[in-house]
């Protein structure tokens, strides 16, 4: 065993996965486990936890793991996070625990997103739970979306003794993690759905098909339904596109409709009543993880599927883990491109996409270099769909409805990163409706700290 | 779930049912939506409030059935639930927003076609409530497929019906009703249409000729109705607007119609195959292949 190096994890096999849904990567078993385990050195100022946004006892629960006590490490874990099974597939571990490991600097990093998901997934198999409030606080706390940023802050509250309902506007509790990453990532019925039902497990509610804000307003839920504080978790919002001619064509999509019709509506499988375009030729306009995202789902429906994106590969912005699994799975990546016009036949079907070739030039703002057209570069590509992932902006819906709550330039809602807390008395928020399309782990962690803040809050009441 | 506590068929394929659903029953006004799913695979179908009763914590919707999932809803009956049913969805009515002395000097003109007759209903009867009249023009194909003409004559200030083939009231399509209204002497400060696509375009043709100011209510694809998937968008004055948040209704002389009836187009073929699948099980697979 070379200790500089991870232990490897199975996957499936490329060829073989981009033609179905199943998980590709298949985790560790309790071998491989305990071997990966004891590779991590048990710093004593552990650098990892400061790269978790929810601060899991990192050293704590993988030192449980090289003991073989894999319940006392979930136990450890749940301590900082409801959602372990999750986490532990689609968290950017490279960039934040994995980025800062000692093991690191010489060699590869512990695989510590992967002992995660081994925990959790070993935890949920033998039906271990975490554990409730032992003392209700009976006061009542709503929770608006069910998404990671609503889970995290619902559990926490619950494990303190709040009385918390999430209210969801979709059928299905979840967010993101049902409409959003495919099953091929996050397994649904095994994975999320098992999450969430360890969320209820510790008294959290959930009603679903309440939209906050057409259905009932906050201050009807404050006032008339005696909930003492809120927490808006309510994601992203509108997809946004590029406004080039054409986009309106029949077989140009958001990424936000082509995944929510195949992963919450279940397009995917053939025996579900939702339609979803299976192109031909696809091209996924944009270079994030919902591009990858999409990419790969129109690949597993049988397409040939291109990325088109502006920069080059190393600005791409998508994790690392999902651009090799795509380039693996045969997605063919059109970098420094971008599309100037989407072209369709008589009766308004896509037939093609013009684009223009790119290079680098000066960094802008971001402090990315900024792509720059090349004169006389134009050419066109045949695809009969487009998808475009370009992200989101802000829902209206709440701020619009919300009085005395305040939104930013963006329209983002304005909340204290410390504690969640808004511009409205015993309102709080986190998550993508407060910073715009992020990850999965920094809404559970603006989640977190809001239950935090909430807790604060109801304790001086 | 969500108990149907009345169903009623209303023409060939047109059912009403009465759904209880008190959020939605408390807080929806005229010109909103739902959307409803039959059972945990059901697909979301968007469909109009055509009345609420908030005392009694129900929602009256109308549908016709045009695929597979409309027509699985057409077998719920009376004692039997939806599994889901969210709203309420979209923006109010213009109208209901207006101030109400301003509102009473108003001349106002619904055209409503078909199962558009639905939507406008609520809008009609709200109007009356609140001491308004307007005029109410109901087309339909044909007699037989008229609805809710007894509803809408109690709340309206005029009513006139029109059948295109002439069985049944005035003769020919709603645009005729108009111009004869017109060149009577009628005179209208706003039309508010609801019907086909196609309906709505050729009335807001006529309107704008008129100089009529014309509302519509578009009812695009949608999945999640709530501002998520931008699949219900529609272009309004050369801009890109969401039928679900923004929406439905929209400045009619602004729609850009025929982009928004091709849209509708999208998933025709996969709905067609879904709805031959329903009647005729698995023996329209010829195995030819083509239609893969």
């Amino acid at each position: 065993m070379d200790v500089l190096k991870k232990v490897p994890v199975r996957e499936q096999d490329a060829k073989e996965r981009a033609t179905n849904f199943a998980e590709v990567c298949l985790g560790y078993n309790m071998e491989e486990a305990v071997e990966e385990a004891a590779r991590c050195i048990n710093c004593k100022n552990a650098q990892c936890i400061k790269g978790c946004p929810v601060a899991i006892n990192i050293p704590g629960f993988i030192e449980q793991v090289k003991n073989g006590d894999v319940k006392a490490a979930y136990q450890v874990i749940s301590e900082s996070s409801a959602l372990p099974a999750v986490c532990g597939r689609v968290c950017p571990q490279e960039s934040q625990c994995e980025g800062r490991c000692i093991r690191g600097i010489k060699g590869e990093p512990i695989s510590i997103g992967k002992l995660e998901r081994f925990v959790a997934d070993w935890a949920r198999e033998r039906g271990i739970r975490p554990e409730g409030a032992k003392e209700k606080k009976g006061k009542k706390v709503a929770v608006i979306g069910s998404g990671p940023a609503g889970l995290t802050c619902a559990g926490d509250l619950a494990k303190m003794g709040y009385d918390v309902t999430i209210f969801e506007a979709l059928h299905e509790a979840g967010g993101v993690l049902v409409y959003g990453i495919p099953e091929f990532r996050l397994p649904k019925q095994d994975v999320v759905a098992k999450e969430i039902e360890n969320v209820k497990s510790l008294g959290v509610k959930i009603e679903t098909n309440v939209v906050i804000g057409k259905s009932i307003t906050i201050d009807e839920l404050m006032e008339e339904e005696g909930f003492a504080a809120v927490f808006i978790g309510s994601g992203a919002g509108l997809p946004k596109f590029m406004g080039i001619p054409g986009e309106n064509a029949n077989g140009v999509f958001s990424a936000n409709e082509y995944l929510t019709r195949s992963n919450l509506m279940k397009a995917f499988d053939e025996t579900s009543n939702t339609p979803i375009m299976r192109g031909r030729k696809v091209a996924v306009v944009g270079g994030g993880n919902v591009a990858m995202d999409a990419a790969r789902t129109a690949l597993r429906l049988g397409a040939e599927v291109h990325i088109v994106y502006r920069r080059s590969e190393e600005e791409l912005p998508a994790r690392v883990e999902e651009v090799h699994h795509a380039k693996e799975e045969g997605i063919i990546f059109d970098l420094l491109t971008n599309p100037t016009e989407i072209l369709s036949d008589d009766k308004g079907w896509v037939t093609g996409m013009k684009c223009i070739k790119m290079e680098l030039g000066e960094p802008d703002e971001s402090g990315r270099r900024r792509p720059v057209e090349i004169p006389g570069s134009e050419y066109t590509m045949e695809v009969d769909t487009v998808i475009m992932s370009l992200g989101t902006s802000p829902n209206p819906l709440i701020s619009s409805t919300t009085e005395g709550l305040e939104t930013n330039k963006w329209k983002c809602i304005i909340a204290d990163e410390a504690d969640g807390k808004t511009t409205k008395e015993g309102v709080y928020a986190g998550g993508d409706a407060v910073t715009g399309a992020a990850t999965v782990i920094l809404a559970m962690g603006a989640g977190k700290a809001a239950a935090k803040g909430i807790d604060e809050y109801l304790s001086g009441k | 779930m969500y108990k149907i506590l009345k169903k009623q068929t209303l023409a060939a394929n047109i059912y009403l049912m009465d759904v209880e659903a008190k959020r939605v029953a408390k807080s929806c006004m005229p010109g909103q939506f739902v959307i409803v799913r039959m059972d945990e695979e059901g697909e979301r179908i968007p469909l109009t409030i055509c009345d609420y009763d908030r005392a009694a914590g129900t929602v009256t919707i109308v549908f016709q059935t045009v695929g597979a999932g409309t027509k699985m809803m057409a077998e719920l009956n009376e004692g039997d639930s939806f599994h889901d049913f969210v709203g309420p969805l979209g923006c109010a009515s213009e109208l209901v927003k207006e101030d109400k002395e301003s509102l009473k000097k108003k001349r106002i003109l619904f055209v409503a076609g078909g199962v558009g007759a639905a939507p406008v209903y609520p809008q009609v009867k709200w109007l009356h409530e609140n001491g308004v009249d307007a005029d109410v023009i109901v087309g339909s194909k044909t007699k037989a497929l008229l609805i809710l003409e007894k509803e809408m004559e109690a709340v309206a200030g005029n009513l006139y019906v029109t059948t295109d083939d002439g069985s049944y009231g005035r003769s020919g399509m709603v645009t005729q009703t108009i111009k004869d209204l017109v060149e009577e002497g009628k005179q209208y400060d706003v039309c508010i249409a609801i019907g086909p696509m196609i309906m709505m375009k050729f009335v807001c043709l006529l309107t704008k000729e008129l100089g009529i100011p014309t509302v519509v209510s578009l009812n695009p694809i949608m999945v999640d109705g709530t501002g998520m998937c931008g699949a219900c968008r529609v272009t309004v004055d050369g801009k890109v607007r969401f039928a679900c948040v923004d929406g439905p209704e929209f400045d009619g002389h602004a729609v850009n119609f025929d982009e928004a009836m091709r849209r509708q187009q999208i998933y025709k073929t996969q709905e067609g195959r879904a709805m031959l699948a329903l009647e005729e099980g698995d023996t329209h697979h010829g195995g030819c292949g083509n239609c893969r």
